[in-house]
């Protein structure tokens, strides 16, 4: 093991220890704004710093193994052992460098977005917390580390969208994300007894060895692991049928969207998948499952995208959206696609996610500069923002293209390769050419509604208010600063894993082999003529120039009508804009039954009526009408206790001596 | 590290094996000395608390040097042992009585019971206890138990104005005295069975199944058990237990159901596991039975306490019953567990204790548990304290209550007494009905009787001991580690090693 991978740990320690001393300062000096900034900042780029020299070292290592740098013993008990222990490996390398990266951006970010609030030492808490957690999750060497970060990262997740709780709206989205992940979660633990009874322990290398001799490929076991495993991932990830809490959680602070919801923790799902891709191998129909369900979220939140009028509701879609891509990706066995999706959304996404909120962060000044309470998120308020805000206007426009699958952008090449391997997989069975298809009309969607975005946001006349438009400025260098760098990466991000066709292609393939080897060695191989390859090259060349060209031809941003004057949406648009009634449905079927079976029946009747009643108070009762009776027998006197200790000692020594 | 080798056939090595002994007991005389000239003004009693003090410190010393240096006897122990258990229980008593001697330093002066003679009786006292954990005869265990018991009757009526004190005592002594015939009984029996009175020769001798199974031997264990059933206070020899610890001074009642029940306890266990290891058939159903009456009715009988230190008093007897369960066991592993258990409850209960005489006046026993609605508001630390005592008594996880009560269960599931486990659980949940409404009255009830609350003083010595106490159970309720290996290591010396040459007669 190359020496500096041994130091892993301080990449872990670093944002915990930011956590602490921001922890510590937002309860006893939460003024000093500096010193949390060059806290919170300085521990994720520190861990940065490491993470590059632990990846060099890794690259010169050239290892086919993992390295696994175990800290200490967690769990000994009986034959389950737990260690807190690490993996550092091409896989976890590249989220590493994601989550440090992107974090680090996103942190900049935030000294200027959050600079007047009150909370600013709490928020950077939070987010180091976020980070750590974020880290154990993808460096955790067996499925308890992983679930420790996997739940940490919830809980930041749950803190940080109702970080502004005085609002109950915000609150209770906190609470809708934590609730549904608990779903997903309740899969992921019973996925995880299944494997430690089936393999006998839950480290990932013992796990992955044993998994070809313990399970039949296909079988019910783990073709059941599989699917809950993918059930964790769903509630996490925001897939169908969890998916309603993320469109929620924009409730937070904007780089928080784009930190967690979009460039990181939502990824978390595709990151599972990626590392247990064995296990997934083996289990095709799974595999199927969790394509079927990438396809069909990517096109289901693309169609709720296209109505949205809140700009953050539009990306969340998105996100839940091209989320579906990458477990379409990872689900017909392309891990190295998926993660390869995974990466450039990272840049894009969280590009768009804090591009937009240079938006709101400009609106929000202006209405509150002329003391008007309109929404800051609507893009019915917005328009013509190019003019003061040409730095965001412009980044915004590259990442637009770079989603849209702009011939050249980062995402053209990722999302490319992701339907590419599934129309490949057609060959095998007719539902990936359905996938594809499903996957292509989505991409589609993608580019008109991105496009459109950008239309009511920055062109067209200005609908924000008279007064308000002398208050719209640029962002500081702070803010505008990571959304350039971020810009640049979502360019040039498809160099990462070009097309066979194109020379120098394959690299990030190349380098998760080590990772997938396992996997693909059960699955068939699958191959696509350089034909083919350079026809599904132009298709989505010719999806993204009509996307974007339909957008602009039936799109007039000169006849919206700001937020407070626009008419009620009616028939498909009203559909669209309620987000296709999931919640209602959720509210009416699911929630409102529990909610009475738990109030009426168990609360009530079972827990006051019967529990509380006999078995609680009623125990209590005996026990304490026992208690009184044995203290009346201490009398007091000498000669009571003589009599009951000569008693006791003839009982005792009759038994003692009766054996 | 090499053993330290020493020959308690010769005077100097029979010093240094007693040197805790010799010098508690040349401490016990000097003091006595001085105070019979100096006793009149409380400037004299502070001084005679600090000497006692500073006499515990020595001889807690001598016991750690002792231990480290790895003292081995060169032959069979014959009156005295030198090993891990009876350094561990040493220890445990020592930090009980140092913990006795800083609260009865305040409180003393603040109850106007000036009597320094006091202080000398907790150190003959702690003589007696030492020679109980460290016996390797049954004569040595005799006369530890009554060096222990006299000075005890004297300290349960010290208060010699106070009639409750005084009944206390004499029911004590009267019943004490009873008990004692019971034990001494027993030890005649025992000789008269194997002929012998060395604890590791009465094991040797019980090799031979023929002496097993003689009911001479069966009536003089059942007689030992009886006897040690009273010190320990277990059911149904428990009676005099609530009003002793009722009437006496509130540190003598921490010292006696810390320290001297302990004491108690590693005099059974010591006789029980090393002694009588090959006869469990004599003794285990009946110490069996004893653990659940005891566990059932010191639990049952605490709930229906509404002042404190009554419902402290039969917490200490539901004590007795958790620790009988280790030595139902009869295992060295139980005996292990004993060890932790008794140094988790030592600090526990004088914890406890020491709020108690912090808050109460006038030996605290009329103060009822609603007394303490309130008391967090204005006293914090001191409720927080006592949060963590009950918490630990009541066998929390993260207090080491909860890591003692893990230990007594694993030492009876593993040694098949699944049962009595079950027991224990069982007793605990009913222990929660009357330690968790003490937390409730501080936290979360309004304050009723403010001058409770501002009256509570604790001096230097009291503040030390509940800090301590807390921060100790916190500590080794989430880091036991270091604890728990020396608990192991000291029990497991318990059993009698395989062949011993030259057997005395």
């Amino acid at each position: 093991m190359p020496p500096v991978i041994e130091w892993v740990w301080l990449v872990v320690a670093l944002p915990l220890a930011g956590f602490a001393a921001n922890g510590l300062l937002s309860l006893v000096q939460p003024s000093a704004k500096r010193a949390v900034s060059a806290i919170g900042v300085g521990t994720v780029a520190a861990a940065f710093v490491v993470t590059l020299a632990i990846v060099r070292g890794l690259a010169g290592a050239h290892a086919s193994d993992p390295f696994v740098v175990t800290l200490w013993q967690w769990i000994p008990l009986g034959d389950l052992r737990v260690a807190v222990a690490f993996q550092v490996d091409q896989l976890s390398a590249v989220m590493l460098l994601v989550v440090t990266g992107v974090g680090l951006l996103i942190h900049v970010f935030s000294v200027g977005y959050m600079r007047a609030d009150d909370g600013y030492a709490r928020y950077f808490a939070y987010l180091n917390l976020f980070v750590f957690f974020m880290l154990v999750l993808v460096l955790g060497a067996n499925f308890p580390i992983l679930f420790v970060g996997w739940e940490g990262v919830g809980l930041c997740s749950y803190l940080l969208i109702g970080f502004w709780f005085d609002v109950k709206a915000n609150a209770d989205a906190g609470k809708k994300a934590f609730l549904m992940n608990r779903i997903g979660d309740a899969g992921f633990l019973i996925a995880m007894f299944f494997i430690f009874q089936a393999t006998g322990s839950l480290a990932f290398d013992e796990v992955f060895a044993r998994a070809p001799r313990v399970f039949a490929i296909g079988g019910p076991t783990i073709t059941a692991i599989a699917l809950f495993l993918f059930l964790g991932c769903t509630g996490k990830s925001a897939q169908i049928p969890l998916y309603t809490w993320l469109p929620d959680a924009m409730a937070g602070p904007t780089p928080v969207s784009a930190l967690i919801h979009a460039a990181t923790m939502v990824t978390a799902g595709v990151y599972l998948i990626a590392r247990t891709n064995v296990l997934f191998a083996m289990a095709p129909i799974a595999g199927a499952v969790v394509a079927t369900v990438g396809a069909v979220t990517a096109l289901w939140a693309a169609t709720i995208a296209l109505k949205q009028w809140d700009i953050k509701k539009v990306l969340a879609y998105s996100t839940v959206s091209q989320l579906g891509y990458m477990f379409l990706g990872v689900g017909v066995g392309a891990i190295a696609s998926g993660m390869f999706h995974l990466v450039t959304h990272a840049f894009f996404k969280a590009l768009l996610f804090l591009g937009a909120g240079s938006v709101i962060h400009a609106l929000h000044h202006a209405y509150h500069a002329t003391h008007r309470h309109e929404d800051a998120q609507d893009m019915r308020n917005m328009g013509g923002l190019r003019r003061w805000m040409p730095w965001t206007a412009s980044v915004m426009w590259l990442a637009t293209l770079a989603i849209a699958g702009v011939p050249g952008f980062s995402g053209f090449f990722s999302k490319d390769e992701v339907l590419a391997m599934t129309f490949a997989k057609g060959h095998e069975h007719v539902l990936f050419y359905g996938l594809w298809a499903v996957g292509a009309v989505a991409a589609l969607l993608t580019a008109f509604y991105m496009t459109r975005l950008m239309l009511y946001t920055f062109h067209g006349p200005n609908r924000t208010g008279a007064a308000e438009q002398g208050h719209v400025h640029e962002a500081p260098w702070v803010m505008t600063g990571p959304l350039v760098i971020l810009a640049a990466l979502s360019v040039v991000g498809g160099v990462l894993n070009l097309p066979e066709v194109l020379p120098q292609s394959g690299w990030l393939h190349h380098w998760l082999e080590p990772v997938t080897a396992a996997g693909d060695f059960f699955r068939p191989d699958t191959h696509l003529s350089h034909g083919t390859e350079w026809a599904l090259l132009g298709l989505a060349t010719v999806i993204a120039g009509l996307g974007i060209a339909a957008a602009w031809r039936f799109l007039t941003p000169a006849d919206l009508k700001p937020a407070a004057e626009a008419p009620a949406e009616t028939g498909l648009q009203k559909l669209l804009l309620r987000k296709w009634y999931v919640d209602e449905i959720y509210d009416t079927l699911i929630v409102r039954p529990l909610v009475w079976l738990s109030d009426v029946v168990l609360w009530r009747r079972v827990d006051a009526g019967a529990i509380d009643s006999v078995g609680v108070n009623g125990s209590a009762r005996v026990a304490r009408g026992l208690g009184v009776i044995g203290s009346w027998l201490q009398t007091g006197h000498v000669g009571t206790y003589v009599f009951f200790f000569v008693v006791g000692a003839l009982l005792l020594l009759r038994a003692a001596t009766r054996f | 590290m090499t053993p330290m080798l020493i020959d308690l056939s010769a005077p100097a090595g029979i010093t240094l094996a007693l040197l805790p002994e010799i010098v508690l007991t040349g401490w016990a005389l000097i003091l006595l000395l001085v105070i019979g000239w100096r006793h009149g003004d409380p400037d004299h009693h502070r001084w005679a608390g600090g000497f006692t003090l500073v006499g515990l410190l020595v001889a807690l010393g001598t016991v750690l040097w002792l231990w480290r240096a790895g003292a081995t006897p060169d032959g069979l122990p014959l009156m005295i042992a030198l090993d891990g258990f009876r350094w561990a229980t040493a220890a445990i008593f020592l930090i009980g009585g140092i913990a006795a001697v800083l609260l009865a330093q305040g409180y003393l002066g603040r109850e106007r019971i000036l009597v320094p003679e006091f202080y000398a009786l907790v150190l003959f006292a702690m003589v007696g206890m030492l020679l109980m954990g460290g016996a390797a005869d049954l004569i040595v265990v005799f006369l530890g138990l009554e060096l222990m018991s006299l000075s005890v009757y004297v300290l349960a009526g010290i208060k010699r104005r106070s009639p409750q004190s005084a009944e206390a005592a004499l029911k004590y002594f009267l019943l004490g005295a009873f008990a004692s015939g019971f034990l001494l009984y027993g030890i005649a029996l025992l000789y008269g069975a194997t002929g012998t009175t060395n604890l590791q020769a009465i094991a040797l001798q019980l090799a031979d199944s023929e002496i097993v199974g003689r009911p001479m031997l069966a009536l003089g264990a059942g007689m030992l058990l009886v006897g040690f059933g009273f010190k320990v206070s277990a059911v149904p020899f428990h009676m005099w237990a609530p009003d002793v610890y009722d009437g006496a001074p509130t540190p003598v009642t921490a010292y006696m159901a810390a320290a001297v029940k302990a004491a108690g306890f590693a005099a059974l266990v010591r006789v029980a596991l090393t002694a009588l290891g090959d006869a469990t058939a004599a003794w285990q159903t009946t110490v069996w039975w004893l653990a659940v009456l005891t566990m059932v009715v010191g639990n049952l009988v605490a709930l229906a306490q509404r002042r404190l230190k009554r419902m402290l008093a039969y917490s200490s007897i539901a004590h007795a019953g958790y620790l009988l369960v280790a030595v139902a066991a009869a295992t060295t592993q139980g005996g292990s567990a004993f060890l932790f258990y008794a140094f988790a409850y030592t600090l526990m209960t004088v914890g406890a204790f020491a709020v108690l005489a912090a808050v109460g006046r006038d030996g605290e026993s009329d103060l009822l548990i609603d007394d303490f609605n309130g008391l967090a508001e204005r006293r914090p630390w001191l409720s927080f304290a006592l949060a963590v005592f009950m918490l630990s008594l009541l066998g929390f996880p993260g207090t080491a209550g909860f890591i003692g009560k893990w230990l007594i269960l694993a030492a009876a599931v593993d040694a098949g007494q699944a049962t009595l486990a079950v027991m224990v659980v069982g007793a605990s949940v009913l222990s929660a009905g009357y330690y968790l409404p003490v937390i409730m009255a501080m936290y979360m009830k309004p304050s009723e009787r403010a001058e409770v609350a501002e009256g509570a003083r604790l001096a230097r010595g009291g503040r030390l001991v509940v800090a301590a106490a807390a921060v100790v159970l916190l500590l080794f309720g989430v880091w036991p580690n270091r604890a728990l290996d020396v608990a192991r290591d000291s029990g497991r010396q318990l059993a009698v090693p395989g062949v011993i040459i030259g057997l005395p007669r």
